[in-house]
């Protein structure tokens, strides 16, 4: 034991000896986490900071057997499926992981949002971490159509073709995105390198920033939390309080996401066959169902609009909105209450529960 | 001029020098980028007909999927043993439409679009009806080719 003490103890002494490690130390000692009631919702952000990376390991793993191509893409992951070993996990847990980054990346939204922790002089750290969650849909959105089975083939079709409904922008969106007129092996390249090369990328440098604010503003403290005297304040050191309790809740994701692959492995389906006609039963991921399922209730023609093209320009306009929240948001900006933006929030979430479950059901 | 308004002078043409530079590496680099990601025309063989199958191929009251080009159509032999032809691509949204015996209808399995045998959209959300093709019957073969 204590030949291991002193080979670690040398360790640190070379690099301290280097790049004078003390500075570092005294600032993750300096870190507090506030200790309130909400607390509980400071652990999403750790949780989703887990799945993305579950999500990159699984992903570099599945590269080694994947093969993109419409002649390749089906065949390749039925053999990660039925021939590589324990291949069926390493693909259930990044399917299971995908969905619950999500899950979890919105809990953390929300949070956020409600505590409204985007406020002056966090605006950045609220976009980037909306940056990253428009990124996440891409992500699901790229990586739905990879094991190119025929549910996959129409979901995209349907999906590139409301982009391409965009006005102005939307075409060239639409063939930027399928690599051609019409989803084919084109498009499947083209997402493929988006999914494992561009969407990694960019999303590694925001990720990096995202943190490195919050690395220098400290963890966000509740309006009320904020105004009481220093000594009323309870708070939980960092290192290794909070950490050692951000590693339990990991260790317990990765033990859901276990059980969820060994009981609900991911589907394969039919191969895409571009001359078949479309399955019964097309849904986007249920993340997209909200947005897909409002654009039913558009008629076909609103005056001179045509009826879904009003509903994108709707949604992203909302999106818009709610990625510059912190600017407009000028009330709670001066540290009074903003009830309006609450109920907004709260109209937000029942909005996307109620459509989420129509386009479930329907 | 004193010397002050010479360096401004030379100063001031010195930025303008560098920023025009600054466009032009940009769009020097960015160009061609933008070039690559937008994909190449694919020279189409222009097909006009098409060779379906033989009347035996096709069920009678059923439809089945054809290459024409590179687009699908949807070829139907009727109860009353005609045959149509129509564009098998959704107006909707892209997706890729079938003969739906039970209601003697198109269908479109997405978001349940409905089309009557004349390609026309009769309910559900698409907002066009499908291209009809013709159809011509010589001896056994069945000859697909778009409408004049």
């Amino acid at each position: 034991m204590s030949v291991m003490k002193n080979i670690f103890k040398k360790a640190y002494d070379y690099l301290d000896e280097r790049l004078h490690l003390e500075d570092l130390v005294h600032f993750m000692g300096k870190k507090y986490v506030p200790v309130h009631s909400h607390s509980v919702w400071y652990y999403f952000g750790g949780v989703s900071l887990f799945f993305f990376i579950v999500q990159v390991t699984t992903g570099i793993l599945l590269l080694f057997y994947y093969k993109a191509g419409p002649d390749l893409a089906f065949e390749s992951i039925q053999y990660i499926m039925s021939k590589v070993h324990f291949g069926w996990l390493i693909r259930s847990i990044h399917g299971w992981a995908a969905n619950l980054f999500i899950l979890a990346a919105v809990i953390h939204m929300f949070s956020v949002y409600f505590e409204k922790a985007y406020r002056k002089p966090r605006e950045l750290t609220w976009v980037t971490g909306m940056l990253m969650l428009f990124l996440a849909m891409g992500f699901g959105f790229s990586g739905y159509l990879l094991p190119w089975n025929e549910l996959a083939f129409f979901a995209t079709k349907v999906g590139s073709d409301i982009a391409g409904a965009v006005p102005v922008i939307g075409e060239p969106l639409k063939i930027l995105m399928r690599g051609g007129p019409d989803v084919t092996g084109a498009t499947l390249s083209r997402l493929f390198g988006f999914h494992v090369a561009l969407f990694p990328g960019i999303f590694t440098v925001v990720l990096g920033i995202h943190l490195i604010l919050i690395q220098r503003q400290g963890i966000s403290e509740p309006l009320e939390f904020e105004h009481l005297p220093q000594k009323e304040k309870k708070t939980m050191p960092f290192f290794p309080n909070f950490l050692l309790r951000d590693l339990l809740l990991w260790l317990v994701m990765l033990n859901l996401l276990a059980i969820l692959a060994v009981f609900f492995p991911a589907e394969l389906g039919h191969k895409a066959d571009p001359f078949g006609s479309a399955p019964a039963g097309i849904k986007p991921e249920w993340y997209f169902l909200f947005m897909f399922q409002s654009l039913k209730y558009f008629p076909a023609h609103i005056f001179i609009f045509e009826g879904e093209v009003l509903g994108i320009l709707m949604f992203g306009a909302a999106f818009a909105l709610w990625l510059l929240v912190p600017f407009w948001d000028v009330k709670t900006a001066r540290g009074e209450k903003n009830r309006f933006i609450t109920y907004l929030g709260i109209f937000a979430i029942m909005f996307i529960i109620v459509l989420t479950i129509l386009g479930w059901v329907l | 001029m004193s010397d002050l308004d010479s360096n401004q002078n030379r100063r001031s043409f010195l930025k303008y020098l560098l920023s025009t530079s600054l466009v032009g590496f940009l769009a020097s680099v960015l160009y061609p980028i933008i070039s690559y990601l937008n994909p190449p025309k694919q020279n189409e063989v222009e097909v006009s007909t098409v060779l379906a199958g033989k009347v035996s191929d096709f069920e009678k009251d059923s439809g089945k999927i054809i290459r024409f080009g590179n687009k699908p159509v949807l070829v139907i032999h009727t109860e009353k043993d005609e045959f149509k032809a129509l564009s098998a691509v959704c107006t909707h949204l892209d997706c890729t439409v079938q003969y739906k015996k039970e209601l003697g209808l198109i269908w479109c399995a997405c978001h349940n679009g409905k089309y009557d045998l004349n390609g026309k959209n009769v309910s559900g959300p698409p907002p066009r009806p499908l291209d009809v093709f013709a159809v011509k019957r010589q001896g056994d073969n069945i000859f697909v080719s778009k409408k004049a």
